[in-house]
């Protein structure tokens, strides 16, 4: 437990912390995105922008999953799922509760849809094969996370030849998602704090373009709060000696070069889309991947009717402003109010990696306060 | 889902199959490791579950500091655990 202890000492942070304000120019502000939606927890758990100076500021990114799910996506789902009484619908907890333009899944459900929760795309493919008289859809989300284990459970109903089970695929990847972040111009960013998980799948050298082209140091980092402050102390020393690079603050679980095997499984499954819609970010090229022709037969969008349509994103929403790192949760009009975890207008309050519910959670702004503010 | 549940390995997959046992916090949960490499696979090894399969090997400093923080998420570490245990991957799926 010795190493444990060290990673969770509020000491050590304090001298990090110390280390981290004697690496700020004086006069300069910093800004750093945290691309994934576990870091986010951990900052907000933690307080950790109370170990950082005022110069230096997280901003949150793009990397939750049931964040960047479009409305509409959500309503090809449900069309699925209401396809006929015959069609089993199986996703990630998470997604229950996602707002669609016609509702989220536990409304379909409640209105007589088969949803069912699953904790593992096998365990999908067990419904289907338990239920050879039902088709078994798996609403699939995640990054890289996530997308391997999709590519290695529709191989293996290939390989027992399961004829009724099919995937919905939502897999994004993380590297277009950065890049558009990169590329818009109300963000000025300094550095990023990679993603700990999805870089076990893909490793680090994906990101090297954005040290070498865009001039933005990235540290994979990890999920404890020293890993974060550590992370945090690996930028402003690259940029306090003129570096911008890639490098690994999380090398106890992430490879330099990540996970062939789960590249190749998703490489032979599924392919690129030429554009998919991000929640809040529009339309980004090569940016999710869906199934490759081979794989046809599992491709739920080539065996239903999908509606397809593009539902915008409800007025009062602010998420495409949270996920892009421009506004603060709390500087959403509806937050803590008319947007709360139990009735999400957004996504990211859906999600406990979501930025809005993490802050909501852990913030200080308590349930009053915010009641208070709005009012007000 | 994206943090993933760390698990001790207490059981080898048998031969040709990629399932092997993990405990998690005292439960016996069958988990997929085919996209590890199987020949560097201990008994007693940790490795990082994501939705049933296993996407790294990681050492037991690091799952026990894991664990720690999931505990501390409150609710949505009680949803993951709840739905793994709900999960039945154990029952091998070609003997269905
Ligand atoms: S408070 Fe709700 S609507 Fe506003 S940005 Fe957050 S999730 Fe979106």
């Amino acid at each position: 437990m010795r190493f444990v202890d060290e990673y969770r000492d509020a000491e050590q942070a304090h001298v990090l912390s110390a280390r981290i304000a004697a690496l700020c120019e004086p006069g300069r502000h910093y800004k750093f995105m945290e691309v994934c939606g576990g870091h986010t927890h951990t900052i907000y758990k933690h307080g950790l922008e109370d170990y950082l100076p005022e110069s230096v500021q997280l901003v949150h990114g793009p990397g939750c999953p049931v964040c960047v799910i479009p409305m509409g996506r959500v309503d090809d789902a449900v069309a699925i799922a209401r396809a006929d009484p015959d069609v089993i619908l199986t996703s990630f907890g998470d997604m229950m509760r996602v707002p669609g333009g016609t509702g989220s899944f536990l409304d379909a459900k409640a209105a007589g849809a088969d949803i069912r929760m699953v904790y593992s795309p096998l365990d999908a493919l067990k419904i289907a094969k338990r239920n050879p008289d039902r088709r078994v859809v798996f609403m699939a989300i995640g990054f890289e996370t996530t997308a391997p284990s999709t590519a290695m459970t529709v191989l293996r109903a290939a390989a027992e030849g399961i004829g009724n089970f099919s995937v919905f695929c939502n897999h994004v990847t993380i590297i277009p998602g950065i890049k558009a972040i990169l590329d818009s111009p109300d963000l000025r960013l300094d550095g990023f704090l990679g993603p700990g998980h999805v870089s076990t799948v893909i490793g680090c050298r994906p990101y090297e373009f954005i040290a070498a082209e865009y001039g933005k140091p990235l540290v994979c980092a990890g999920f404890e709060p020293l890993d974060v402050l550590q992370s945090v102390h690996m930028l402003l020393e690259q940029l306090d000696e003129g570096r911008s690079e890639v490098e690994n603050q999380y090398a106890r679980v992430v490879p330099w070069d990540g996970n062939p095997r789960a590249l190749e499984a998703i490489g032979k499954v599924m392919e690129l889309r030429p554009y998919f819609e991000w929640r809040g970010l529009g339309f980004i090229s090569h940016s999710a991947l869906r199934m490759r022709d081979d794989y046809a037969r599992y491709d739920a969008e080539r065996i239903f009717d999908l509606p397809g349509v593009r539902v915008a994103d409800p007025k009062a929403c602010q998420c495409g402003e949270v996920l892009k790192g421009v506004l603060e949760p709390w500087e959403c009009k509806v937050f803590g109010t008319a947007c709360t975890p139990e009735t999400p207008i957004g996504t990211c309050m859906v999600s406990s990696e979501g930025a809005c519910a993490a802050y909501y959670n852990f913030g200080r702004f308590t349930r009053e306060r915010v009641k208070e503010a709005a009012r007000a | 889902m994206c943090l993933g549940i760390p698990g001790e390995i207490v059981e080898l997959p048998r031969d040709g199959s990629d399932v092997a046992k993990v405990e998690v916090v005292g439960v016996r949960r069958a988990v997929n490791v085919g996209l590890l490499d199987e020949e560097r696979l201990h008994l007693g090894d940790w490795v990082l579950v994501h939705v049933g399969f296993a996407m790294s090997k990681i050492d037991e400093a690091e799952a026990a500091a894991t664990l720690e923080l999931l505990r501390g998420l409150g609710e949505a570490y009680d949803d993951e655990l709840d739905a793994l245990s709900r999960s039945d991957l154990d029952l091998d799926l070609d003997k269905n």
